[in-house]
């Protein structure tokens, strides 16, 4: 088991060294740089700026000394917010998305699988063809329509929540992101939970059981179990999407998370703010995707031997 | 080959007997059509900028009406040094009279027609040297069903012309990933042993990649155009391709109809052409009926964000973002573009669906 977890881990370093010189070798062949600004600076000064952030030197030497310093934890110092280091601005954004992933993350599955469950086991009923509608409906709803919408319906009409910005500890200010952002992935989870457990209940197993006599209830109880294998992988990627902010709904909302950072940082030619931001989403993705291997190995056992 | 066009039909009949997929391919039809054609017949170019018809609300009037006559007569007046000293309008024509301080200069009445709110005018009364003119001019009757956007241009025309652009890039990059997607997978599943294992393992470091962030910064980096934008998402989206191909093809590979062409010495890359790649078509047209939405939907993300199409060219995601920014003086600036998308989408999804149910062989 720990051995199956630190082999997999092994695998992701070459992934993440991969993400590493393709993100760092794509920013520096571009043209632009850090510091052009709109009046350019005199060309001793530039000169000065770059010696003191070590871009003049080879291209070669310089991804050298950034994998030095990411062994030793160092993502570096930010090139566009002063004074401020890479990994600071990931600590103040990173909760702040977090947090909002978290709950969009919550939200969608449980209506998501919930409505999944009802839809396959009412197949071909009205409840069933309600939510595939809805869910066919949620998934063609991108978030940069819904969340104007959802502004000026609770935000100007109603009144009832702030349009957009972040204050700590108020989690009104919350409401509509996750709203948006959970919304397409409650049709995702839902049409991918009704086809599993549907597959699952034209099983012989499941039809046993209903010839033995138990109830409805317990034998989507345990046709549950298997159906949720695709869910869960499934989850994986998406929550490592959805932990990282959405880059629409926090530009949008006006919310300081890691998805505007990350353009606000490429936009400025903030060389190490985007391999930060880069580098922690693709360890996120390998995390999280051991994760819902591990939690599939313990919902079916056929899985564990050879995972 | 008989057998192939057996299957297809029976493929067809079902999905007519699934009434969403056939409510979907009409929707779809018709948009397509639309934004094929539907541009030329709306009457306004879609690059038509009317000063004076700003932001105007979706219908049927005739414009201008009366709210907007006044303020388009007075600024045209300006322009010509007058004022507008009466404006009578009576059915298509309007009198209108101006006065000046000075003579008005004769020449300065083709600003009238140059608005494209009139017609040619005519002096009717040229009193008091010059310095009234009473003036006679059809007034055009213009219509705009969805209004007009922030540089008063037509929104329907320009949702149309959107579509178009939102339509090739979805039906594009679809047909690029699906080409990489059947060539890697058909290949990897054929060849097996080390060979597939290899090329999986690439598959499965690349889903690991961060990839709507590369395409961002690549966007970002190497100026947004359109060819990037295609390359950039169907370098992304052929993966799920590559591995429905490879397992279709795994499971294809022992068939007897592949073996006997095996046998006969036919070279790999016929059979894969002529045997492999056919048989698989089923589960990749409803993927790819799916992947046609993802795209659109990426590329009106990445317009959104301002790294997609640029102007002069539109796109939905284009249209929707200036929406989005003028949402609450002019609503119908979003509500236009995002019910083009938003009904393209669904169908697209409802008709994937569809295929999907059609194709299965368990059910029906």
């Amino acid at each position: 088991m720990i051995g199956l977890v630190l082999r997999r881990l092994g695998q992701g370093v070459p992934t993440l060294l991969a993400v590493v010189a393709v993100s760092f070798f794509l920013m520096r062949l571009a043209p632009g740089g850090p510091f052009d600004l709109e009046r350019p600076l005199s060309p001793a000064a530039m000169e000065n700026l770059r010696r003191v952030y070590g871009l003049d030197r080879p291209l070669i030497v310089q991804f050298g000394s950034y994998l030095a310093a990411l062994t030793r934890g160092d993502l570096g110092p930010s090139f566009s917010f002063r004074d401020m280091s890479v990994a600071g601005l990931i600590g103040r954004g990173l909760p702040v998305s977090a947090t909002l992933g978290a709950l969009a993350l919550v939200l969608s599955c449980a209506l998501g699988i919930g409505l999944g469950c009802v839809a396959a086991l009412r197949r071909g009923g009205w409840a069933d063809r309600a939510i595939g509608l809805a869910a066919a409906l949620t998934l063609s709803l991108p978030s940069f329509v819904v969340a104007p919408l959802l502004q000026i319906a609770f935000g100007l009409t109603l009144r009832w929540l702030p349009l957009s910005g972040w204050e700590e500890g108020d989690p009104r200010h919350l409401i509509l992101p996750v709203v948006t952002l959970a919304l397409p992935q409650v049709g995702a989870l839902a049409r991918l939970t009704r086809a599993s457990l549907g597959e699952v209940l034209r099983t012989q197993p499941v039809r046993t059981m209903r010839a033995f006599g138990l109830p409805p209830a317990r034998v989507a109880r345990h046709a549950l179990r298997g159906a949720l294998l695709p869910v869960v992988a499934y989850l994986g990627p998406l929550a490592a999407a959805l932990l990282t902010g959405s880059v629409v709904v926090e530009t949008i909302f006006g919310l300081p998370g890691i998805g505007r950072y990350f353009v606000e940082g490429a936009v400025n030619r903030d060389y190490t703010l985007v391999m930060g931001v880069v580098l922690l989403v693709a360890a996120l993705v390998i995390v999280l995707n051991l994760a819902a291997d591990l939690v599939c190995a313990w919902l079916d056992p056929r899985l564990r031997t050879d995972a | 080959m008989r057998g192939r066009g057996a299957n297809t039909a029976r493929t067809l009949g079902r999905l007519g007997r699934e009434r969403g997929g056939v409510g979907a391919l009409a929707v779809l039809a018709v948009i397509a059509l639309a934004c094929l054609l539907g541009s030329a017949l709306t009457g306004h170019a879609p690059d038509r900028f009317y000063p004076d018809l700003r932001q105007l609300p979706a219908g049927l009037a005739a414009q201008p009406d009366a709210a907007h006559l006044t303020p388009a007569l007075e600024r045209i007046a300006f322009r010509m040094r007058a004022h507008v000293a009466a404006a009578d309008r009576t059915g298509d024509r309007l009198r209108l009279t101006l006065t000046s301080e000075h003579s008005i200069d004769r020449r300065s009445l083709v600003y009238l027609p140059r608005s494209d709110l009139f017609g040619p005018a005519t002096v009717v009364v040229d009193g008091e040297g010059g310095r009234r003119l009473v003036l006679d001019m059809p007034v055009r009757r213009l219509h705009f069903l969805l209004g007009t956007d922030i540089h008063g241009r037509d929104l329907l025309t320009r949702s149309l012309v959107a579509g178009r652009v939102s339509l090739a890039v979805g039906l594009t990059a679809t047909l690029v990933a699906l080409l990489i997607g059947i060539g890697y997978g058909a290949v990897a599943g054929y060849a097996g042993g080390a060979v597939d294992a290899a090329m999986m393992r690439v598959v499965d470091a690349l889903y690991a990649l961060p990839f709507v962030f590369f395409v961002i910064l690549l966007l970002v980096f190497f100026r947004a155009s359109l060819v990037l934008m295609l390359l950039a998402i169907a370098a992304v989206e052929w993966l799920d391709m590559a591995r429905i191909v490879r397992a279709q093809t795994l499971s294809l590979r022992g068939r007897d109809f592949v073996r006997a062409a095996r046998a006969l010495g036919q070279p790999a890359s016929r059979i894969l052409l002529r045997h492999v790649v056919p048989n698989t078509l089923g589960p990749v047209a409803v993927a790819a009926t799916l992947l046609v939405p993802r795209v659109i939907l990426l590329e009106s993300f990445l317009s959104f964000l301002g790294l997609g199409v640029q102007e002069p060219q539109t796109s939905w995601g284009v249209l929707i973002a200036e929406g989005a920014r003028a949402i609450e003086a002019a609503p119908h600036m979003l509500a236009a573009p995002a019910a083009f998308l938003i009904a393209t989408l669904v169908s697209l999804n409802l008709l994937g669906d569809a295929l999907a149910d059609a194709l299965d062989p368990r059910a029906g």
